[in-house]
């Protein structure tokens, strides 16, 4: 198609322009939307670039006559001024294009809307719930679920006191867990929030959709084939916003299939379908819940759970950011009796940035919270079982 | 237009009581020239605060990697630098205009209520130093962007209150203001200055001060909701207790993008005066250009869904916003061909003011593009809350409602002060502010469409060319800015004298009956408008 042709002129040229600027080999100087991997993308895509011509075409018009008066309706090359000051014919044509140019753009997009918002029929519905500052994904129907935290390191990322290490070729867009879908099957989000407001934000899949607490929104996408596709959290939502991305990896679905059946055999609570109300309530836990934990493998367990998710806030030093983020170190909570932290682990705390953190598994509670009792300043000697855990939750 | 001549008003220069001086006349002015002056130091004060903040901003973005900032901090530094522009810059800007020129330009010797325009100004103050101050306090300032949205908000510590008192004080501060501008358009206009026949600048502030009156209490509701939220145990935002922080969104957005257009209302006015003066040619289309400022005006009440495309509000909700939001194209395109119009076989000259009003024309309507391209629900879906956005909204506000203000400042200034501005100067500043915004804006646009999402103090590496391109362009553009302090100053010190209408195609009463400067009370006998 013809459109197509201008269109990679167009980004050519742009490219061209950019390398003169003198651009380096590998400079990213992207000046348009992502490849669209998905129909709905597809249709974004091409509804942007329709848009766009309109708008380039009527700029180039409306300005190549206000420069054309610019340099020939000047006193300096002795202009003299007109006195016309209204015509009504004018005046009512340059008012009707403008609408009918507009009627003509809402009615692709109004189709595209109606598509956007038919989420019916999907083959499968992951639930997401986003938290600060992680994703859970929760698969419905397989009886999967896990959550996707921020996999740079924070040594890539701090250079307060000197320059950091060498940065990862996805740094800031990789995650521990991608999310996985099948290619070529409708997937159906379910986003909510167990917070803040956070968005679930994949260019490539033409998915941007809030997460809200309380509220159970729904989207849908389906990956035209396999391939991975990123994305962050597109909403405000505290310190660590820029560090929540999303990882989508689509496969072919017999290689979904296997990804499946990998994830139960790792994941023995989640095994039978019917059993995923329970896990709701009793997130996984791949070991023995009666199995008895030494402090120091506790502590060893729990020390990368704090990595994980507590530093962002309470800093790898316990040290917290005061007052909003306060200090784990010399805490009378954290020294103070085990069930005290216990229940503000799970609870969170109303008001504050602490969130629940209910959806961790037993035996990740118990080392995270054995972790802080006995580490930096801390010693109170006290190591926390699953168990116990467990029981709390009740 | 009347046959006084300007030399007639001098004498009404009033001796009949002692004006009081230094601190006194500032601290209980009821003049509105006074005022005006007051109102455009303190936005000017506020601009540089904003500014430096921007800055900072800037430059943690720079390159990847935290360098100077922590997250939380920059956070902060986007959410503040996003209010004190708004409040503290560009509305206290425009109220400084409306009150030096808007009796001026009906023939009227003041304000309606002078007091009240005195305690409106001396409200804006505190309300400023309460947003700057609680940077300092435990918590650092609000982080949650200046939309304030909850349960973000309700996170956060002591400076949350003391930016909900800001917005209430200048909430109240905005109200007495409109109420003051309304009043006084329909009520102190000379004989024979009919609506119909007023300048464009004071159509506009009379439409934006219906605005104001209409959604400052709007805004003062969903900050209440907030503050008992936050400390009386309600749950007005919080779906725990019943609530929905959606909710919260339709309510600021429905104060939200009337408050655009209460930016750039007057922007068009004065735009509207400076290209026929600048043109020698008297504008065209005045009569559509009034409906087309009360069409923008109503439709901004219908199109707030349009930010909150990604909640997830029902496909007609989605529809209604696009297609109301559409529409605002028509009578903004009206006055882009209107201003054009008036230039199509003038005489024009390109003074800064003229050069400033010409940026504002292709720039703003840049930023109108860009919003068109936003209106479409599907593609503001891929770029919302990215860099397209932020892009977008500073194209509309930066070389929209500020490169205005310039274009009033350097048109006005000779009226004001009696003096000339320095010429070159003025010019070397629209073309350093013209080249910077544009080196700093528009490759904002292809972060965006490559999905960089905005408020991060970090991103990934795909994203760092074309930062590093925007720091180096604010840059430029924020040290720029100190050319228009130093050149308005200047000026006030310089010893050109300028004439009473230093412009040949200027025709307005402050231009046509008042000297330059314009004596301290004007018109107190009115002028008859023919």
């Amino acid at each position: 198609m013809g459109l197509d042709m201008i269109r990679k002129a167009f980004r050519n040229a742009a490219l061209a322009a950019a390398l003169a600027a003198g651009a380096s080999a590998n400079a990213a100087y992207d000046v348009d939307i992502l490849p669209p991997a998905s129909p709905i993308a597809q249709q974004i895509y091409d509804l942007h670039w329709a848009i766009m011509w309109v708008c380039i075409v009527i700029f180039f018009l409306v300005f190549g006559a206000m420069f054309y008066s610019i340099l020939k309706h000047r006193k300096s090359v002795g202009a003299k001024a007109a006195h016309f000051h209204e015509n009504t014919t004018v005046e009512v044509i340059w008012t009707v294009i403008p609408f009918l140019i507009l009627v003509g753009m809402a009615y692709p997009a109004t189709k595209t809307v109606l598509d956007m918002k038919d989420a019916s029929n999907p083959d499968l519905t992951i639930k997401v719930t986003a938290f600060q500052w992680a994703w859970e994904y929760d698969y419905l129907q397989d009886g999967v679920k896990f959550n996707s935290l921020l996999a740079t390191p924070r040594s890539q990322i701090e250079e307060w006191e000197r320059k950091g290490e060498q940065k990862n070729p996805h740094y800031l867009l990789e995650v521990d867990k991608p999310m996985v879908v099948p290619a070529g099957k409708k997937v159906r989000l379910l986003i909510t929030s167990n917070d803040v407001i956070h968005g679930w934000y994949v260019p490539q899949l033409g998915i941007n959709q809030y997460g809200i607490p309380g509220f159970v929104k729904d989207t849908w996408f389906k990956a035209d084939k396999p391939g991975l596709y990123r994305g962050q959290c597109s909403q405000i939502c505290g310190k660590e916003h820029g560090y929540m991305p999303i990882v989508v990896v689509a496969k072919a679905p017999e290689e979904y299939a296997a990804w499946v059946k990998e994830q139960k055999a790792n994941s023995p609570q989640a095994a039978a379908p019917a059993q995923v109300a329970v896990a709701a309530a009793a997130p996984a836990a791949a070991e023995d819940p009666n199995k008895k934990w030494s402090l120091d493998e506790l502590k060893a367990a729990g020390e990368k759970v704090y990595a994980a998710n507590c530093a962002a806030c309470h800093q790898p030093t316990g040290k917290g950011m005061p007052p909003a983020f306060p200090a784990l170190d010399g805490s009378k909570v954290v020294n103070g009796p085990k069930a005290a932290q216990l229940a503000l682990v799970l609870g969170g705390k109303q008001g504050t940035a602490m969130a629940s953190f209910a959806r961790l598994s037993d035996s990740e509670l118990a080392g995270v919270i054995t972790y802080t009792r006995n580490s930096w300043g801390n010693k109170t000697g006290e190591a926390i079982q699953p168990a116990e855990v467990k029981a709390a939750r009740k | 237009m009347s046959a006084a001549s300007p030399a007639h008003d001098t004498h009404h220069d009033d001796h009949a009581h002692a004006h009081p001086t230094g601190l006194k006349r500032w601290l209980f002015t009821t003049n509105h020239k006074d005022i005006g002056t007051l109102y455009l130091w303190f936005a000017l004060a506020m601009f540089f605060t904003g500014g430096v903040m921007a800055l900072l901003i800037r430059a943690e973005l720079f390159q990847p990697g935290l360098q100077f900032v922590n997250p939380e901090f920059f956070n902060s530094l986007t959410t503040v630098h996003g209010l004190v522009m708004v409040f503290g810059a560009i509305m206290p800007a425009w109220v400084g205009f409306a009150n030096w020129l808007i009796p001026m330009q009906i023939g009227a010797a003041d304000m309606a209520f002078p007091r009240m325009n005195n305690w409106s100004f001396w409200l804006v103050v505190p309300a400023a130093i309460l947003l700057v101050a609680s940077f300092f306090v435990p918590g650092g300032a609000a982080a949650s962007g200046w939309t304030l949205y909850p349960p973000l908000i309700i996170q956060q510590g002591i400076s949350i209150d003391m930016t909900i008192l800001a917005v209430h004080i200048l909430g109240a501060s905005s109200i007495m203001g409109s109420i003051n501008i309304i009043t006084t358009i329909l009520n102190l206009r000379a004989p024979g200055m009919t609506l119909m026949k007023m300048p464009l600048f004071v159509w506009t502030w009379l439409i934006t001060a219906y605005l104001l009156i209409a959604v400052m209490p709007v805004l003062a509701g969903a900050v209440t909701m907030l503050l008992t939220d936050r400390h009386f145990g309600t749950s007005f935002f919080n779906a725990a207790g019943g609530g929905d922080p959606t909710m919260f969104m339709h309510i600021f957005w429905f104060f939200g993008h009337p408050e655009v257009y209460i930016m750039i209302l007057p922007a068009f006015g004065v735009v509207s005066a400076i290209i026929p003066a600048f043109a020698r040619k008297p504008l065209f289309g005045y009569a559509s250009m009034v409906y087309a400022t009360a069409s923008i005006a109503i439709l901004s009440f219908i199109v707030w869904g349009h930010h909150m495309f990604t909640v997830g509000m029902p496909a007609a909700g989605n529809l209604f916003f696009m297609y109301a939001t559409m529409l605002i194209a028509v009578p903004t395109g009206v006055k882009v061909f209107n201003w054009i119009a008036t230039m199509w076989q003038g005489s024009m000259t390109f003074e800064t003011p003229m050069l400033f009003s010409i940026g504002f024309i292709c720039l703003f309507t840049i930023g109108g593009f860009s919003g068109l391209v936003l209106a479409v629900t599907p593609v503001d879906i891929t770029i919302h809350n990215t860099y397209y956005v932020v892009a977008h909204f500073h194209y509309v506000l930066v070389s929209g409602a500020l490169f205005s203000l310039f274009a009033g400042a350097y048109f006005w200034l000779p009226k004001f002060t009696g003096k000339m501005y320095n010429e070159s100067l003025g010019k070397l500043h629209f073309w350093l502010s013209v080249i910077g915004f544009n080196i700093a804006f528009f490759p904002q646009h292809f972060l965006g469409l490559a999905g960089m999402p905005r408020r991060i103090p970090d991103y990934a590496l795909q994203f760092a060319e074309w930062n590093m391109w925007s720091s180096i362009g604010a840059f430029i553009f924020g040290f720029s800015q100190l050319l228009f302090l130093y050149n308005v100053i200047e000026c006030i010190r310089s010893s050109r004298k300028a004439a009473d209408n230093p412009w040949e195609g200027a025709d307005t009463l402050e231009w046509t009956h008042l000297p330059s400067p314009a004596p301290y009370h004007s018109f107190e006998t009115a002028p008859v408008v023919k």
